[in-house]
C-alpha cells in the first residue's frame, strides 16, 4: 500500500481499541520472567557455552601480539578467537570501527577476542590470562583541540536527524549585527551512554553454513544484512531474532561485537555460544552519544521578534564517523528571515559516537532552550509568550513547506495552565521553601515525524484468532500492544484474539524501533496487511470489501451477518503488505511537538538540584495507547533529568577512554531523583503522516526536558549555567551566601 | 575471576590463622565488595575464609554505658537498632544514606569498614594505580578526579575512602576489636585504623595479616543533636561528593567529621574547637593542609556549606 494522499476515513477511526489505555498483552510474560530475552533462548540453543570478550586496553596503536597460550589452557576452555582467527571479516553499513579489532586497535575497549568456555566463569578467568603487546599509538581525544581545524560537515542520524554542512536564510551576519537585542552565547554537551538495563547480549547457533542468532536489537533488517556483510555469508543463511528487547535507547540500533562475536564464537567452538557485554565494557566497546560545542547567536526587534538566529555546533567522532546533528530542529522551530546552522566534525579516536535516542535533537535543544530562556530574559519577554510570538505554521527556510500538525502553542498555553506557570517569579532566586531555592523552566518539545518502508503478514486462523507477524521490535516501547489494537480494530475482534510475534528475520521487514518512527510505521503496515486480509475475508463470505463493516467477530454488510471465523473455515487466511509512502513528508513538514515545564529546588547550601515536580504537554497525532505512550514520556523525562543533572562520560585525555565506565561511575537517574510526572496528550489526529494519523513520541518525551530544567535551576538560583550536566560546583560559587 | 579455595571457619582463632597461614587468602563476610572486585580480578585472592558462622551478630551494652557491635551485624540491622537510633542516631543516618536496601541487607559492619576505594583508575585494571598495582602509577593525578581526595593524599594516591558508616563511627570515636592468629586481642581506636596513603596506598588499614574483627565499640551516648549531611549529584545509590557527620550540643559546640575527602574517615580537633564559631572557621581548621586538583578544588567551599547545612540542621531538628 502506497500512502500518497491524506488519509480520510478508514476503520481505525473507529477508536474502539486504537486509543485505549489498555494493558501490554506481553506484560504478564515480563513479570512473571518467561519473555525470553536474548541471553535466555535456553531451550532453542541447549548446552551453549559462554563467550566473554576481551577488550583492548589501550586507545590507539596496533596489537604486537598476543598470547593465548595460558588462555587456551585454563579448565573448561573450548575456543578463542581473535582477527587472525577469524580471518578476514566485512564492515557492516552502520559501524564505524571493526567490532573484532586487531591488529589496529581503533578505540579503548574494541573487541580483540571472544573466549569460549563451558561455564561463564571459565570463559571470563580465561580472558584475564589472555597477554596482549601493544604498541600504542598517538590519538586525538580533546574535543575542543581537534575542533579549532575542524571542517564542516553535514551528517544524518540515521533516525530522522538531518542536516547539511552549512545552511543559509537569508543575511544571517547582517541581520543579527542590526538586531536592537542579541544573544550570543555557547553551550556544551558531555558524551553521554546509552545505559540501558539489558547489556548488549546474543545466542549464536550454527547449523552447517545456517547461523540461527538470538540478539537483542531495535533495527531487525539492519541487524541482519550487517552481520551477513561482516561474516562474510549471504543473508538467507542466517535468522535474526530479537523478540524482547531490555532498552536500546539507539545504542541497540545497528550490529555490535556482542552479536559478530557470539557467530564467530560459536563457529570455533563447534557450538552454540551465548555472549553478554560485561558491563564495564559497554561504554566503551559500543556507541555512545557525543559531546558537542554549541554557539547560538540570536537577534530579535524589541517586541520579541526573531530576525536572526544561528546555530553552530561541533561534535567528534572516529574516522569516517559522523557529526551530531544538534544544530536540525533550530531549522524549523521558530521563525526569523535569517538564518544559519552549520556543523563541524572533528575526527576523534575516542569510542564510536552514534545515534542515542533523539540523536542531535536531544543535544540541540538542551542548547536551543536555554538560548530561547535567554533571550526572552532580555527582552523582558515570559519565555512561554517569546516562543509563541516567534511561533511559524511553515518552514523558515521554505515557507511554502506548511506543517501538517503544529500545536507548539497550545502545548505551551495547556501546560502553562495546568502548571501554575502564572506563579513563576520571572525575577530569579526570588523563591524559596525551606532550605531549597525554587525555580520554573519550561522547554518546547520538539521532534520531526519519520516514516519508513514497513510490512506485515497476517493470518486469519480456523479459530478465528488473528496472527500478525513483523520484524518490528518492542523495545520496551508497546510495539506488541499497539500491533495487536490495529489489527484487533481492523478485523473487528477485542484485542485477546490476537496474537503478535514479533522480531525475527524471517517475518516481513518492518520499520524497527528508533527515531520515534516505530509506531506510526510499523502499525501502518499491519493496517495495510489487514486492509489485504480483510479483502480476503470479504471474498471469500461473499462480500463486497469496501461495504463489509469488520466488527464484534462479525463481518456485516446490510442485512447479513457472518462469524469471521467462517472465512478461515476451509483453511487459514494469509495476507502480506507494507506501507509505503509518497511525498507527503516533502510536501509538509510533519513533526510532533509539546511542552515540558519543569520546577527543580537547588539547595541553598550545597548547590545541589532535585527536580520536584514535571509535567509534559504533547501533541502527536493519535495516541494509540494513551497508557504506553504515558509510560514512554515519563521514562524520556526521566533521560531528560539525567542528562541534565548527573549523565557525563568522563574522558580521559591522556588514555583516551571514558573512565567512569560503570554504573557506579556513570550515574543515571534512581527513582529518589523522579518525583510526581504528569504526561498530557493533546487531542490530534494527523491524517498526512499515516492512515493511523499516529506519529511517535519516544524521542519527543526527551526533547526539550534538560532546558526546562536547566531553565528552572537559573529560575531558582539566578546564575547561569550552560554546561551540561549541571552538577553543583557550576553554580557553586555564584550561589548567595548560605547564612 | 581467578580460581580460589573456600572454608567455613568454625571459631575466630581459626579463621585468623587460615588467613594468616596462605598467601593471598582473605576473609570473606557479606562480600558485597569482594566479590565484585574479584570478578574483575582487583581482588584475586587465592583462599576465601568465611567467617559468617563466628557468631558476631549481636548489639550489646558495654558496661562503661556505650555498645559493642558484632562484626557480622549487618548494616540493616545495626541503622535499624533501637539504641542506635536514640543514641547513636548520627550512625544510623550515615548507614541509611549509604548503598541500598539489598546491600545493606547483606553488608556487615566489619566489611564497611573494609571497603576500597571507588576510584575510577583503581576500577579499571589496565589503567595504572599504586592502590591495585605498587609501584605502577597514579592514573588519578592528572586526571578525572572530581570524586578523589582533597586532603591527606601524597603524589601515590589521592582515593577516597567511600564509606558512610565509616565516618558517623569516626565521629562518634567508636573502637575496632581485633583477635590475631595467636589469640591476642586489641582494640585500635578508629582514629588509627584507617591510614592514609602516603608511600603503600595499597596498606589502607592497621590490621596485621590475619587479623580479625570482631567487633566496633561506641563509647556511651553524647546527646546532641546527631546530623548526617551527603552531598551527591543523585539522591540514591551514589558515592558522597562530600559528606559531613555532626552532633550538636545546644550550646553550640559539639564535633564533626566528614566523608569524601580522603583516604580515611576525616576529623580533626581544631574544628571541632572552633564549631562554635561557625562553619567556615570549622572548615578553614577541617582543610587545613588541603591540595585539592582543579576538578575537586570545588570540595573546600562545598564542605564549608555542607557543615553550615548541618548546623543549620542540627538547629532546627
Amino acid at each position: 500500500m502506497k500512502f500518497d494522499t491524506p488519509a480520510g476515513t478508514n476503520p481505525i477511526d473507529r477508536m474502539k481499541v486504537v486509543g485505549k489505555p489498555i494493558d501490554r498483552i506481553d506484560g504478564p510474560l515480563k513479570t512473571s520472567g518467561t519473555a525470553p530475552y536474548a541471553y535466555e533462548h535456553h531451550r532453542e540453543a541447549p548446552d551453549a557455552a559462554y563467550g566473554y570478550v576481551v577488550g583492548a586496553t589501550i586507545a590507539k596503536g596496533r596489537v604486537r601480539s598476543i598470547d593465548l597460550d595460558a588462555a587456551r589452557q585454563s579448565p573448561g576452555v573450548i575456543a578463542i578467537v581473535t582477527a587472525a582467527e577469524a580471518g578476514k571479516l566485512g564492515q557492516g553499513n552502520f559501524n564505524t570501527a571493526k567490532l573484532l579489532g586487531g591488529p589496529d586497535v581503533d578505540h579503548y575497549h574494541q573487541a580483540l577476542a571472544v573466549v569460549v568456555a563451558e561455564t561463564f566463569e571459565q570463559a571470563r578467568a580465561a580472558a584475564g590470562l589472555v597477554r596482549i603487546d601493544y604498541a600504542r599509538g598517538d590519538g586525538r581525544f580533546d574535543l575542543d583541540k581537534e575542533l579549532k581545524t575542524a571542517p564542516l560537515h553535514g551528517g544524518n542520524s540515521d533516525e530522522g536527524s538531518e542536516s547539511g554542512p552549512e545552511h543559509r536564510t537569508g543575511k544571517f551576519e547582517a541581520a543579527f549585527d542590526a538586531a536592537p537585542v542579541k544573544l550570543d552565547a555557547t553551550y556544551t554537551t558531555p558524551d553521554q551512554s546509552h545505559a540501558m538495563m539489558e547489556p548488549f547480549a546474543s545466542i549464536a547457533a550454527w547449523k552447517g553454513d545456517e547461523l540461527q542468532l538470538w540478539t537483542s536489537n531495535q533495527m531487525i533488517a539492519w541487524g541482519h544484512s550487517d552481520l551477513a556483510k561482516t561474516l562474510n555469508i549471504p543473508k538467507d543463511k542466517i535468522r535474526f531474532m530479537s523478540p524482547y528487547v531490555g532498552g536500546g535507547f539507539g545504542g541497540k540500533l545497528f550490529l555490535r561485537a556482542d552479536a559478530v562475536l557470539a557467530a564467530l564464537g560459536a563457529k570455533g567452538a563447534g557450538r552454540p555460544v551465548k555472549l553478554a557485554m560485561q558491563r564495564p565494557l559497554i561504554a566503551n566497546n559500543t556507541t555512545h552519544r557525543p559531546a558537542t560545542r554549541q554557539r547560538i547567536r540570536i537577534g530579535c526587534e524589541a517586541d520579541g521578534t526573531i530576525t536572526a538566529i544561528a546555530h553552530e555546533s561541533g561534535s567528534g567522532d572516529l574516522p569516517g564517523g559522523e557529526p551530531e546533528t544538534a544544530v536540525n530542529q533550530t531549522e524549523l522551530l521558530y521563525a526569523g528571515a535569517n538564518r544559519l546552522t552549520a556543523m563541524r566534525l572533528a575526527v576523534l579516536d575516542l569510542p564510536e559516537g552514534n545515534a542515542m535516542r533523539a540523536p542531535g535533537e536531544a543535544p540541540g535543544m538542551m542548547a536551543l532552550e536555554i538560548a530561547i530562556d535567554e533571550m526572552a530574559e532580555k527582552l523582558g519577554m515570559d519565555p512561554v509568550a517569546f516562543r509563541i510570538k516567534n511561533d511559524t505554521q511553515v518552514d523558515p527556510m521554505k515557507p511554502e513547506r506548511r506543517f501538517s500538525e503544529r500545536n507548539l502553542i497550545r502545548c505551551l498555553e495547556d501546560g502553562a495552565k495546568r502548571f501554575g506557570w502564572s506563579k513563576r517569579n520571572a525575577t530569579p532566586g526570588q523563591m524559596r521553601d525551606g532550605r531549597w531555592l525554587v525555580g520554573m523552566g519550561v522547554a518546547a518539545a520538539f521532534r520531526n515525524h519519520l516514516a519508513l518502508t514497513s510490512g506485515a503478514r497476517v493470518r486469519l486462523g480456523q479459530d478465528g484468532r488473528v496472527t500478525v507477524e513483523t520484524d518490528m521490535t518492542d523495545i520496551g516501547t508497546g510495539s506488541y500492544t499497539i500491533i495487536a489494537q490495529t489489527a484487533a480494530e481492523m478485523m473487528g475482534v477485542p484485542v485477546d484474539r490476537v496474537v503478535v510475534k514479533l522480531g525475527d528475520s524471517s517475518f516481513p521487514r518492518s520499520a524497527g524501533s528508533g527515531g520515534q518512527f516505530g509506531a506510526g510505521s510499523a502499525t501502518s503496515g499491519v493496517y495495510a496487511a489487514c486492509v489485504t486480509l480483510r479483502e480476503a475475508v470479504a471474498q471469500k463470505l461473499g462480500f463486497n470489501a469496501t461495504d463489509a463493516v469488520f466488527d464484534d467477530g462479525k463481518v456485516r454488510a446490510g442485512n447479513r451477518s457472518v462469524a469471521l471465523a467462517d472465512a478461515a473455515r476451509e483453511g487459514e487466511l494469509v495476507a502480506e503488505d507494507k506501507i509505503e509512502w509518497g511525498d507527503l513528508g516533502k510536501k509538509f513538514q510533519q513533526s510532533t511537538f509539546g511542552a515540558h515545564f519543569v520546577e527543580v529546588g537547588v539547595d541553598a547550601f550545597t548547590g545541589v538540584t532535585r527536580v520536584r515536580r514535571m509535567l509534559a504537554v504533547c501533541a502527536a497525532g493519535r495516541i494509540l495507547n494513551p497508557k504506553s505512550a504515558r509510560s514512554q514520556v515519563i521514562g524520556a523525562m526521566t533521560m531528560g533529568v539525567g542528562g541534565a543533572l548527573m549523565e557525563e562520560l568522563a574522558v580521559d585525555k591522556r588514555f583516551g577512554l571514558f573512565i567512569n565506565h560503570d554504573l557506579a561511575g556513570y550515574e543515571v537517574p534512581v527513582h529518589a531523583d523522579i518525583p510526581h510526572q504528569e504526561v498530557v496528550f493533546l487531542d490530534e489526529a494527523d491524517a498526512t503522516v499515516s492512515p493511523m494519523k499516529a506519529k511517535g513520541i519516544g524521542e519527543l518525551g526527551l526533547c526539550g526536558v534538560g532546558a526546562a530544567v536547566a531553565n528552572a535551576i537559573y529560575n531558582a538560583t539566578g546564575v547561569r549555567v550552560r554546561d551540561y550536566p549541571i552538577t553543583l560546583e557550576k553554580h557553586l560559587d555564584q550561589l548567595p551566601a548560605y547564612a | 575471576m581467578r580460581s580460589f579455595t573456600y572454608e567455613r571457619a568454625a571459631d575466630p582463632v581459626t579463621a585468623a590463622r587460615a588467613v594468616a597461614q596462605r598467601q593471598g587468602a582473605k576473609f570473606i563476610a557479606g562480600g558485597t565488595n569482594l566479590l565484585d572486585l574479584m570478578k574483575i580480578e582487583i581482588e584475586t585472592p587465592t583462599h576465601l575464609v568465611d567467617v559468617q558462622d563466628l557468631g558476631f551478630d549481636r548489639i550489646e551494652a558495654t558496661e562503661d554505658g556505650g555498645l559493642r557491635i558484632g562484626a557480622l551485624v549487618t548494616n540493616t540491622d545495626l541503622a535499624a537498632d533501637k539504641r542506635v537510633r536514640r543514641d547513636y542516631a548520627v550512625l544510623t543516618r550515615a548507614i541509611v544514606a549509604g548503598a541500598s536496601g539489598q546491600l545493606r541487607n547483606k553488608a556487615t559492619t566489619a566489611g564497611n569498614l573494609l571497603q576500597r576505594t571507588r576510584c575510577p583508575y583503581f576500577y579499571d585494571p589496565s589503567m595504572p594505580c599504586n592502590k591495585r598495582r605498587p609501584g605502577s602509577g597514579c592514573g588519578a593525578i592528572g586526571g578525572y578526579s572530581r570524586q578523589l581526595a582533597v586532603i591527606g593524599g601524597s603524589d601515590k594516591c589521592i582515593a577516597t575512602n567511600p564509606s558512610d558508616m565509616a565516618v558517623a563511627m569516626r565521629l562518634l570515636d567508636a573502637k575496632v576489636e581485633t583477635i590475631d592468629p595467636q589469640g591476642a586481642t586489641r582494640t585500635i581506636p578508629i582514629a588509627d585504623f584507617h591510614r592514609l596513603p602516603g608511600d603503600t596506598p595499597h596498606i589502607e588499614t592497621a590490621l596485621e595479616p590475619g587479623e580479625l574483627i570482631t567487633a566496633v565499640t561506641l563509647p556511651k551516648p553524647i546527646g546532641g543533636r546527631h546530623v548526617y549531611e551527603k552531598v551527591r549529584d543523585r539522591a540514591s545509590y551514589a558515592f558522597a561528593i562530600v559528606s559531613v557527620a555532626a552532633v550538636i550540643a545546644k550550646d553550640g559546640s559539639g564535633r564533626i567529621a566528614a566523608g569524601g575527602l580522603a583516604h580515611k574517615p576525616w576529623r580533626v580537633e581544631a574544628a571541632d574547637t572552633a564549631l562554635p564559631q561557625g562553619a567556615k572557621a570549622a572548615a578553614t581548621a577541617l582543610l587545613a593542609g588541603a591540595q585539592p586538583t582543579p576538578d575537586n578544588a570545588f570540595k573546600l567551599p562545598l564542605v564549608e556549606r555542607t557543615i553550615a547545612a548541618a548546623l543549620d540542621t542540627a538547629r532546627s531538628a
